[in-house]
């Protein structure tokens, strides 16, 4: 041990990384102070009203509200989760495949309605999917329908436009995972006879795998917490648990019930990680080599 | 509630901004004057409008400085300045419904309406023993006029809304249980005058019945007026100021006031209040007839006054627009602020969520 110290490379990797903490933490201090203590604060407004009590986490087991909230909640996630992954993976693996310039356009053309308000694109959505809308202009000047379809103020709406805006979440780590895979690999397995679709079924599918779960975590997790999209586009009928929070603060004055939904939003979000966390470690998700 | 007025003027944060340095401002000012109060409302054109009407006029009228604050939904911040024991507001224009909330909770004064006599000599139903009401607004029913281009054939009452074979189209509803009940319960066939304390089993029976022909819940007043205009829907119950706005806009819609919900807010004084004498002078010259009428001269509003009628400041054609003319309200139902805000109104408000789901 002695002579480890006195060991100045390792002395000097010591350095490096009491520098590093250092500069790590001013996002340190704003962690704590913006996430965890709130969220801490947070937990324990759910269980200390006049003295400690469980009453807002009994009432979302035996209310059948919170449960139905709960359960549309991750099934909407779920949609856009897989119709996201079913728009999204050929979008990358097509910018991957195409070489310069086309891949900076493609990857452009993800990355711009990125910059744009979450708030801006919902309301274009409306604009688009409405009766006498855009779209339904369009099909009916087509002569495919003879009713306007009814696009949005209900959950099609609100998976609409929650798949389009959660879309880069998963085409960014789809590609930064596909550009990692070396095409040699694809070319010996043609060279030893595999055929283009064995090629990508055994080859190169598996091999895209930890961008595929990185992909599905961000997207299902930020779908979880939706609020704008099923606010403006749901029609009042979808109604997430991010509304319910919203609702039980604004409607009935109570903050504890609406921190004990966040809670267990967040103790759920928590335990996906976790899953996902032992199927792949959480590092190559976050991007590191 | 406090969505009523986001109108198309200042965002409505700016407008809290620039309240709030009117307020630092006035602050330094009116540290030498000898009365001054706080007052607050809820920003936007609704509050420069009644700085217009109400609020300079009694200022000067009183003597007073009246310092301007201003808040979406007050309820948490006179929760949290009452109970710090050292509130800075003074008089409060929020839904009458937090009046009564607060007098419960002792987070209101009781109001010596000897020394308010405007307010003494408005009808009972105006007022309470906390608050006083302030301006009215309506819920009508406001149909897309190229649909029903013949206003003798709208839709004229809510069991026409409801008559889905008789006035075939899209319907919205506001996702919120105030106001939504009473239609439903006039729908029903329940005389205005006799609604309360509302039938909450039969009023979610009826509406029930009409929610699969509702297409759109709307949560904003801005939403109600957007659907509207859009051709999203042929009928809507929404505040008769957004309706009217989209009239001036020259939209093709219409609106009865027949069996509308005539809902107010109300001026109440904070519990501790800093200035109270001056505050309850404050009120009585708000609720004044002739600054009552001046109120309609700037947003489509009506005055909770019924004697500003009767002053001569609100010009002819101006009075069929205003939901407390005498003759709308009495077409109209008078909302129960007290009954919302007894228990059995807030159990019906919990039901909501519930029925919304199913």
């Amino acid at each position: 041990m002695a002579a480890g110290v006195s060991d100045p490379s390792l002395r000097h990797r010591r350095r490096e990384q009491g520098l590093m903490f250092l500069l790590a933490s001013p996002a340190l201090v704003v962690v704590l102070a913006l996430v965890v203590v709130p969220v801490g604060w947070l937990m324990g407004q759910s269980v200390f009203d006049h003295g400690f009590t469980l009453e807002n986490y009994r009432r979302i087991f035996v209310e059948p509200i919170y449960w139905r909230s709960f359960s549309l909640t991750f099934r909407f996630a779920f949609e856009v989760t897989v119709l996201a992954l079913l728009l999204g993976y050929p979008v990358a693996y097509v910018a991957t495949a195409v070489g310069r310039p086309w891949d900076i356009l493609i990857m452009s053309l993800v990355i711009l309605p990125f910059w744009t308000s979450v708030l801006v694109r919902a309301y274009a959505w409306l604009v688009l999917l409405q009766r006498t809308g855009v779209v339904n202009h369009l099909l009916a000047d087509l002569g495919l329908i003879d009713e306007p379809l009814a696009l949005v103020h209900n959950e099609l709406g609100t998976v609409i436009a929650t798949v389009h805006i959660l879309l880069p979440f998963m085409v960014l780590p789809l590609y930064s995972a596909m550009q990692k895979i070396p095409r040699d690999l694809l070319q010996a397995s043609a060279s030893l006879g595999c055929g283009p679709w064995p090629t990508f079924v055994r080859v190169f599918l598996p091999l895209s795998l930890p961008g595929v779960l990185a992909g599905l975590t961000l997207v299902f997790v930020l779908a979880l917490g939706f609020y704008i999209t099923p606010e403006l586009l749901g029609g009042g009928r979808t109604i997430m648990v991010s509304m319910v929070v919203s609702r039980n603060v604004e409607l009935y004055d109570q903050w504890g019930a609406a921190s004990a939904v966040g809670v267990i939003l967040l103790a759920c979000v928590l335990a996906i990680f976790v899953v996902v966390g032992r199927a792949l470690p959480l590092d190559r998700v976050l991007g590191h080599r | 509630m406090a969505d009523r007025r986001v109108h198309k003027g200042l965002p409505r944060g700016l407008a809290a901004a620039a309240a709030a340095l009117m307020l630092a401002l006035g602050a330094g000012a009116a540290a030498q004057a000898a009365d001054q109060i706080t007052f607050v409302s809820q920003g936007g054109a609704y509050q420069k409008a009644q700085t217009i009407a109400i609020l300079d006029p009694a200022a000067k009228k009183l003597g007073i400085t009246i310092n301007q604050d201003s808040a979406p939904d007050s309820w948490p911040i006179m929760k949290s300045q009452v109970a710090s024991g050292k509130p800075t507001w003074d008089v409060v224009d929020v839904p009458t419904s937090y009046c009564l909330r607060g007098g419960e909770q002792g987070l209101v004064e009781k109001l010596d309406f000897a020394k308010i006599p405007n307010g003494a000599a408005m009808p009972a139903a105006y007022r309470s023993p906390y608050s006083v009401a302030y301006e009215f607004y309506s819920s009508v029913l406001g149909y897309n006029a190229k649909k029903y281009p013949d206003a003798a054939k709208a839709p004229q009452s809510w069991a026409d809304f409801w008559d889905v074979k008789k006035f075939p189209g899209r319907r919205a509803l506001r996702n919120h249980p105030l106001a939504t009940l009473e239609a439903a319960l006039m729908a029903d066939g329940v005389a205005p005058d006799k609604l309360y304390p509302l039938d909450v089993d039969r009023a979610f029976r009826k509406l029930a019945e009409i929610k699969p022909n509702i297409t759109v819940w709307w949560t904003s007043g801005a939403q109600s007026a957007q659907l509207l205009n859009d051709g999203e829907v042929d009928m809507v119950m929404a505040w008769n100021g957004r309706i009217t706005a989209l009239i001036k806009d020259g939209a093709k819609v219409g609106y009865t006031f027949n069996q509308g919900i005539l809902q107010s807010t109300s001026l109440c004084i904070l519990k501790g209040a800093p200035n109270l004498s001056a505050a309850v002078r404050f009120v009585n010259e708000a609720v004044d007839p002739v600054l009552q009428a001046n109120l309609p001269l700037h947003i489509d509003y009506g005055p909770a006054n019924p004697k500003a009628f009767d002053t001569g400041v609100i010009p002819a054609a101006r009075v069929p627009e205003l939901p407390s003319a005498p003759e709308n309200a009495r077409r109209q139902a008078l909302m129960s602020y007290e009954w919302w805000s007894s228990p059995a109104g807030e159990a019906a408000e919990k039901r909501w969520l519930e029925f919304m789901q199913k």
